[in-house]
Formats: structure tokens, sequence, C-alpha cells
């Protein structure tokens, strides 16, 4: 088994097919999409392959140190062209193909008219301990 | 009685309760039940026979959970179903077990967890835990494997090496979190052993036990990755070596190699240089020939290629390494590795930092970068 991060974007992925932002949309539309990412979580917990999945906020903050007693360093929030997270799928699948498929799935999920919005979404390995026997 | 002793008693339960004609799926819930029974009550009031007790307990769990189940009637025609309890014994039982959790109907995710649970007699939490995911996902997956397997019968012949693939992922998977899975591995191919007389099963116990030998001199106390040659061997555990090379030995003898007395028969060349330095390296690369010609798998090429750079010099290693597929993983620090040995540091750095971007292991990726930052360092010096 692997694990895979499903990345969904706000900003910075390719244009999506369906392209019309969520404000657009009627309300059928948006419970209609709420339902389907719910209902893929669920399948997912079904069948052994989900592990976590979150939304983000789009505000969020850069932040550094900046010397002993001294406070954090804070910056942003960030130009409109910054590539920007909204949330996070966790699977732990058989093989990447799997992981793909899902992906694809869930990239289906229903946007303006209730077509699919064919969004895309960042696919990433975890990194994994290393294996006991490699010699 | 501890616990490892009483999850060693899973299977045979398990099997007691198919045979009076429960089904594998209700049997092993109705055992797990009893298990964590056990875990609250025998500190207390310690049994005097706890197989006895197991069954007993576990029995009346099935018959609670058969009357509770509102599909009574089906469970019962089920259960009529079922072939006459043939003239099985526990031995038989228990490797059937192997056999049924480790079918090849299964994924091997869903085997090893199945495995776990219904052989190893861990909790779904216990086996979330090891493998890092919420334990109503493990508990999905332990469901839908038992369905898988439903419509096998307990009695059907099975295979050997699929089994033996599942052991070899569980010990594989090392020591994540409170349970360790390789020490967990270890006991089920030895008990798995005690079922069944077969060369590679043992071998497989061999190969476990050597590299189990070497784990504490594997990792730095920072957690980083300590390579063979660099390992302090004071640190080798020279009882599991003894034991490792005994069972070895004894497979060996038989004449009847196979995959993982060879994979043992190399872990143990390794295991009887006392330096480095001292590492029988052409009769490594003689076992992984072999080795090519059981599996003709090109990982081991690979390995083979490192070990005829140790034998024949670091070019021959090159060589080796050219004729193989340059994304095969791990070929990239093979060829680092290979380089710098050859003296080449500055294509070594290259490689070991571009090995260290493909790298999908935590420790081998910042122990690629280490090497590159090592080289690098030297370079600008």
């Amino acid at each position: 088994m692997a694990k895979y991060l499903l990345l969904k974007h706000y900003r910075g992925a390719p244009t999506p097919v369906n392209d019309v932002p969520m404000d657009r949309w009627t309300e059928e539309e948006i419970t209609a999409h709420m339902q389907y990412m719910h209902d893929f979580a669920a399948r997912l917990e079904g069948t052994g392959e989900f592990v976590d999945g979150q939304a983000l906020a789009p505000e969020g903050t850069f932040v550094r140190y900046d010397g002993e007693g001294r406070p954090p360093v804070t910056d942003g929030p960030f130009a409109e062209t910054k590539d920007l997270i909204a949330g996070w799928m966790v699977i732990d699948v058989d093989s990447h193909d799997r992981a793909v498929e899902l992906a694809g799935e869930l990239s289906a999920a229903p946007g303006a008219g209730g077509k699919p919005i064919h969004e895309w979404l960042e696919l990433r390995p975890f990194l994994t301990a290393a294996p006991t026997v490699t010699e | 009685m501890d616990e490892r002793r009483l999850r060693a008693l899973t299977p045979s339960v398990i099997g007691i309760l198919v045979r009076r004609g429960a089904d594998f799926a209700a049997a092993e819930d109705a055992v797990q039940d009893a298990l964590v029974e056990a875990m609250r009550l025998w500190p207390v009031e310690p049994p005097r026979d706890p197989k006895a007790w197991l069954v007993t307990v576990a029995w009346r769990k099935f018959l609670d959970a058969a009357r509770a189940d509102s599909s009574r009637r089906r469970r019962e025609e089920l259960v009529e179903e079922q072939p006459a309890p043939g003239p099985g014994s526990p031995v038989d039982d228990s490797l059937q077990l192997y056999f049924l959790c480790a079918h090849p109907s299964l994924t091997s995710a869903s085997a090893v967890a199945l495995t776990l649970r219904a052989v190893g007699g861990l909790t779904t939490r216990q086996i979330a835990q090891a493998y890092l995911v919420p334990e109503a996902t493990m508990a999905q997956r332990i469901s839908r494997a038992k369905k898988t397997v439903s419509d096998v019968r307990f009695d059907q012949p099975g295979d050997v090496a699929t089994v033996l693939r599942v052991l070899y992922l569980v010990f594989n998977e090392g020591y994540s979190g409170d349970l360790d899975l390789a020490a967990e591995a270890i006991r089920l191919t030895r008990q798995l052993a005690s079922l069944i007389d077969h060369e590679e099963v043992t071998g497989l116990l061999a190969l476990m036990l050597l590299h189990h030998a070497r784990r504490s001199a594997r990792t730095s106390p920072d957690g980083s990755l300590v390579p063979l040659a660099h390992q302090d061997r004071g640190l080798w555990d020279t009882g599991l070596i003894a034991e490792g090379v005994e069972i070895l030995q004894t497979s060996l003898a038989r004449d009847r190699l196979g995959e993982f007395q060879v994979q043992a028969a190399i872990a143990a060349l390794h295991a009887d240089a006392r330096t480095a330095e001292e590492t029988d390296w052409v009769q490594i690369v003689e076992w992984y020939d072999e080795l090519v010609r059981l599996t003709d798998s090109p990982v081991v090429r690979l390995n083979r290629a490192v070990a005829v750079g140790e034998a024949d010099g670091p070019r021959a290693g090159l060589a080796a390494v050219a004729q193989l597929d340059p994304t095969l993983p791990r070929h990239t620090a093979v060829s680092a590795y290979l380089h710098e040995r050859d003296g080449d540091v500055a294509t070594a750095a290259r490689l070991y930092a571009e090995a260290a971007r493909q790298a999908s292991h935590l420790q081998e990726r910042d122990h690629l970068t280490r090497q590159a930052a090592r080289l690098n360092t030297g370079l600008r010096g």
C-alpha cells in the first residue's frame, strides 16, 4: 500500500474545463458538489482506502523566525498569482494506477450546470520509511 | 500469560469454531471479541486452561451474534451448507488460516491486514496504528477481505508462496508506532515453520532473523540510516545471527533452492564478516547469479551490480549497471556510489543529488542528500 496526497487548489492549477467560480453556481449545484465530495470520501472509507481529508481557508500567512527574543515575522496574504491550496485528501491505495483512477473520479465532481468540473488535482506520493531488507 | 502467547492461540481457536460449523468471518469476529475480553479479565483472573477458556467464550460470542443477526435464518442455512467437520487437527486448522488470509484473490494490503488479525490475533486498532490509517478504514479493509474469501472452502489446499510474500511484506514494513511489525512477522513465520515442513518457510525465517539481528546498528541515534559498510558490527545480535545461520544451513541441505534461502545466504555472508572489508563479495556475486536465475528481477540485477562493483572493482560494477534500465528505482543511487568509488567525485555528487530527488523513502532520501553534501563539501575545499 502507498499513501498519496490529493491536492485541490484555489489557484495555481491549470484551468479546469468547466471553469465557473463557485459563487456563480446555483445553490442546488453547490449542494450537489458537496454531496459528491462527501459520497466520495464515504465510499473510500468503505473500500478501506481513506486516511484523511480537510479543507483549508483561503486566507493564509507566511511566518518565519526573526532571531532570539524577537516575535516571528509574518507576511501575506499573497498576490493573486500565488499557488493556493484549497484542501486535501489522503488515500492509502494498492498502486499508483489506483491513485490516478481515484483522483480522476474526484475531479469529476459536478460544478456549474451540474456538469463535471474536470478540475486539475495534484497527486503526490508520500515518502515512506525505508524497507528493512534492501541488499 | 502475556499478550503474545494469548495471541498465538488465535488461529487454532478460529479453526475449532469453523469446524464446529461457524463460517470464517463470524468465527473470526467472535474470537477477536473473546481476545479483547481475555486481555481485560485475565490479568485479574487467569484461567486454568487459556485455550479452553477462549473456545468457550468465543463460541458463546458466536452464538450471541448469530441470534442477534436479523438474517439469522440465512446464517443457519450457511452453517448447514458447511462441509462436515473433517478429520482436521489444530495444526491443519492453523495452516489453513494462513492460506485463507493470504488467498490470491486478496490484494496484498488486504492479505496483510487479515493475516495480522486472524492469524496474529492483533486488534483492528493495533493494525490501523501500525499502518497509519484510521481504525474505521482498517476495519473496512478487513471486513471486505473477509467477504472476498467467504466463498473459499476452508479445507482447500493453499499456496505457501503467497503466505510467504505476505509475511515478507509485514517484516519489511519494520517498526512504526507501538507495534513491532518485524517482530510480529518473525513470530508468525516461526509459527508457520512449526506447522509445515518447507525449505522456503525456514529460508524466510532465516532471512528475517539475519536482518533483525542488525536492527540496532541500522539507524543512528538521530534516526538516520547507517549503510551496512558503516554499521557498528558490535551492535549486531550474535544470538539471532547464529540461529539464522543454523536454520539456513538446514534449509540449504535439502537442496531445493528458493529465493528466500538465497537472500538469507547473502545476508549470512554479510553477517559472517567481522569487518566490511572482510566481506566475501565473490561468493555474494555467485548467490546473486542464483537469485537472478530464480527471479529474473531487474532489481536483483541492480543489487548484483553493486556486489560486482565490490568483487571486481567499480568499473566492472558500472559496466553491469550500464546494461540495466536507468528508470529502475535506486539505479542512480547505485551509479553515484560506484562513480565515487571510481574516483569521479563530481559525477558522484551530481548523481547522489539526483538520486535523492527520486528517492521514495524518507531515510533513504536524507542519506543520499548527505552523500551529495559530503562530496560537494570536499569539492569546494
